[in-house]
């Protein structure tokens, strides 16, 4: 039984990172799905977020909520801005230019922000807002325990994760993106703004990374410039074995990711634990090259 | 003819103008440093110790020295590169620093190779200046190594917190870290106590819940943290949150104000290695902890203590020595012998380490507090 209260903590701690995780994905998922652009600089918007929530908590002294909503449309806006000034240029240039421009804007943010006009290049402690408290649960001697920091991120990851496909699914805008990422051209000559749709879609996935920004500062409290570039990586992981363009993918890849992890520093060794995941990315993918619920015609 | 007119154009060169004394000869020392980053604190306690040293120096010392300092982000690479572009491009007679062992363990190798002498005044791990067998004969440090470190540690925990069972928490990538660890286990093992858990984790890691839960199951009496204070911080916030009552135990990689900063209620009581403690009773420590605190309105810690030795033994050399060329400097280093220093009383053994004691410091809200004393 200790055993199984044991695993069970363990899963409980790999879901905590992997709903970051998949808040990051989400974002990559969608920029692929509609410019079939890697955006590299995500990771950093992500990063941006943290920083954003940083000096509203400890400056102002703003309530979580107020702090949540403010970072998301910062981050959007900073979204907006790096689509607009990067990337809309490189419209119709080769795929190559844009991806080697995005490394760039990501080194650019990276530093930009160490600069200690902008932000800082130190380490720095990020405020908790609220104390941590744990809950025990016993049904029938199986014991497990979560904390309401984790309740803050699995209620907030789930309902972004509903927000989004009710904007997809359900809206106009939605329908709109759908069908620039089906055929740009072809969406174009039926009367939709490319250019409001993409910019829609890259602000909606800076505002997730930064929501990402703010749960990663609360949970792992502890915040630098380069924090950005390996939660990137891995939920970039995560997005492909998602399935990269499908917005249930990322999240189902993100969770696997983040609980692989943990259960491989937990068993195994954390010396084993990247290595682990980009073997399983490995297998998925030359199982299934799309993904695990891509679909052949690699679109939306 | 003409040769005769370029050469006495040299000479005026060299002529002292306007019957001033004859200048002092330049000599250039370079200090690499961590000014920005995760151990930030460290880069800047030295940073202000060297200052204090070089003006110290300046007032009396047979030579004007001038400084570059370079930044190395307790980065290896970094450090390699900022080590190269000063024994290279501004040929600096000799190094202090840099900081941290896994950044002094690369830039040593650039410093033997150009037989460029250097020493660091923190950098504990033994392969700063021995490794595969061989001693690097131009470094040097003025603090102990690990493999007594670790000792300390470890006997403090089995004695005085009478600990049975220990967890040990490492950074693999890190050789400090991963030498402490190394060297704890051993001695605790000897003493009758058991490491329940010995677990690595990666530079830049941030959720330690997997490796912590897996403390947790095993209830240790002690756990072992040997790394630097921001990373410290963090996991001792994540033991604590998991509800792990055990004492923690560190090394000297802890001391920065930042600690409790970062850390906050969960690193207080907890106990770790460090080289000195600011309530000594010496006429020299107490100068420099006065001037110190006069200009930086802190007491210096161990980093700045020791960078202040190990600039004023390397200083204590160059006055010797012949001249101020890397031989000349080496022969005068070498055999420095009972240099009386703010952190004690300096001795370079056939590695060029310092063999001193060690002192154990509680972390409190206000500070730290010193607890003992350990000889080696």
């Amino acid at each position: 039984m200790e055993q199984a209260s044991y695993i069970a903590a363990q899963v409980i701690n790999g879901l905590q990172l992997g709903a970051v995780y998949a808040l990051i994905a989400l974002g990559y998922t969608m920029v692929y799905g509609i410019l079939r652009l890697i955006n590299f600089a995500h990771g950093d918007i992500f990063m941006l977020g943290a920083f954003v929530a940083y000096f509203l908590i400890s400056r102002f002294g703003m309530p979580l909520y107020l702090v949540f909503f403010a970072t998301m449309a910062v981050t959007a806006l900073s979204g907006y801005l790096m689509e607009k000034i990067a990337y809309k240029p490189l419209r119709n240039a080769p795929r190559i230019s844009l991806l080697i421009t995005a490394v760039g804007v990501s080194l650019f943010l990276e530093y930009f922000c160490s600069l200690r006009s902008i932000f800082t290049p130190d380490y720095i402690g990020f405020p908790r807002p609220f104390e941590m408290e744990t809950y025990n649960f016993s049904p029938g001697g199986f014991e497990f325990s979560f904390t309401n920091v984790q309740a803050l991120i699995f209620a907030i990851t789930f309902s972004a994760l509903v927000l989004l496909y009710l904007l997809v699914y359900r809206t106009k805008q939605g329908r709109a993106m759908r069908a620039v990422s089906y055929d740009q051209e072809t969406a174009a000559l039926m009367g939709i703004n490319i250019d409001n749709t993409v910019s829609l879609t890259f602000m909606v996935g800076a505002a997730l990374a930064g929501m990402g920004g703010v749960l990663y500062g609360i949970a792992y409290p502890q915040i630098n410039v380069f924090m950005g570039i390996m939660p990137g990586i891995k939920s970039f992981i995560a997005a492909v074995l998602g399935g990269i363009g499908i917005i249930h993918g990322a999240v189902i890849g993100g969770l696997i990711v983040g609980v692989s992890e943990v259960i491989v520093s937990a068993f195994l060794s954390s010396t084993y634990r990247d290595g682990v995941i980009f073997v399983i990315l490995l297998i998925v993918l030359l199982v299934k090259p799309s993904g695990i619920f891509g679909k052949r015609s690699d679109k939306v | 003819m003409k040769r005769m007119i370029c050469v006495m154009m040299a000479l005026c060169l060299f002529v002292p103008i306007g019957g001033k004394a004859i200048a002092k000869e330049t000599v250039k020392i370079g200090l690499i440093t961590p000014l920005t980053g995760d151990v930030k604190t460290f880069g800047e306690s030295i940073k202000n110790a060297f200052a204090i040293a070089v003006e110290e120096y300046s007032k009396k010392g047979k030579y004007t020295i001038q400084t570059v300092i370079a930044d190395d982000r307790n980065d290896p690479t970094e450090g390699a590169n900022a080590a190269l572009k000063l024994v290279t491009q501004d040929k600096v007679a000799a190094i202090i620093g840099p900081a941290t062992s896994k950044v002094a363990i690369p830039v040593s190798v650039i410093a033997t190779q150009y037989k460029v002498p250097m020493i660091t005044g923190t950098a504990t791990n033994p392969k700063v200046t021995f490794s595969d067998g061989k001693r690097k004969p131009y470094v040097f440090r003025a603090c102990f190594v690990d493999n007594f470190q670790g000792v300390v540690a470890a006997n403090f925990a089995l004695k005085d917190l009478k600990a049975k069972t220990a967890a040990v928490l490492y950074d693999v990538s890190n050789d400090y870290s991963k030498g402490l660890g190394e060297y704890f286990k051993p001695t605790f093992t000897k003493g009758n106590g058991k490491v329940v858990a010995f677990e690595s984790y990666q530079k830049d890691d941030v959720d330690f819940s997997a490796l912590i839960t897996k403390v947790a199951l095993k209830k240790p009496d002690v756990v072992f943290l040997p790394d630097y204070y921001n990373k410290v911080a963090l996991i001792a916030r994540q033991i604590r949150e998991k509800g792990i009552k055990a004492a923690l135990v560190g090394s000297d990689g802890w001391d920065s104000p930042e600690l409790v900063k970062i850390g906050g209620s969960s690193i207080i009581g907890g106990y770790f290695v460090s080289h000195y403690s600011p309530d000594r009773k010496d006429p020299i420590a107490e100068a420099f902890i006065k001037k110190y605190k006069a200009r930086h309105g802190i007491v210096p810690d161990a980093l700045a203590a020791l960078t202040y030795d190990a600039a004023g033994i390397l200083f204590k050399a160059l006055d010797t020595a012949k001249n101020p060329r890397s031989e000349e400097l080496l022969k005068a280093l070498a055999p420095t012998k009972g240099y009386k220093g703010v952190t004690g009383t300096i001795s370079f053994d056939t590695n060029g380490d310092a063999v001193k004691s060690a002192v154990i410091l509680k972390v409190e809200k206000s500070g730290f507090r010193y607890t003992t004393t350990v000889n080696p």
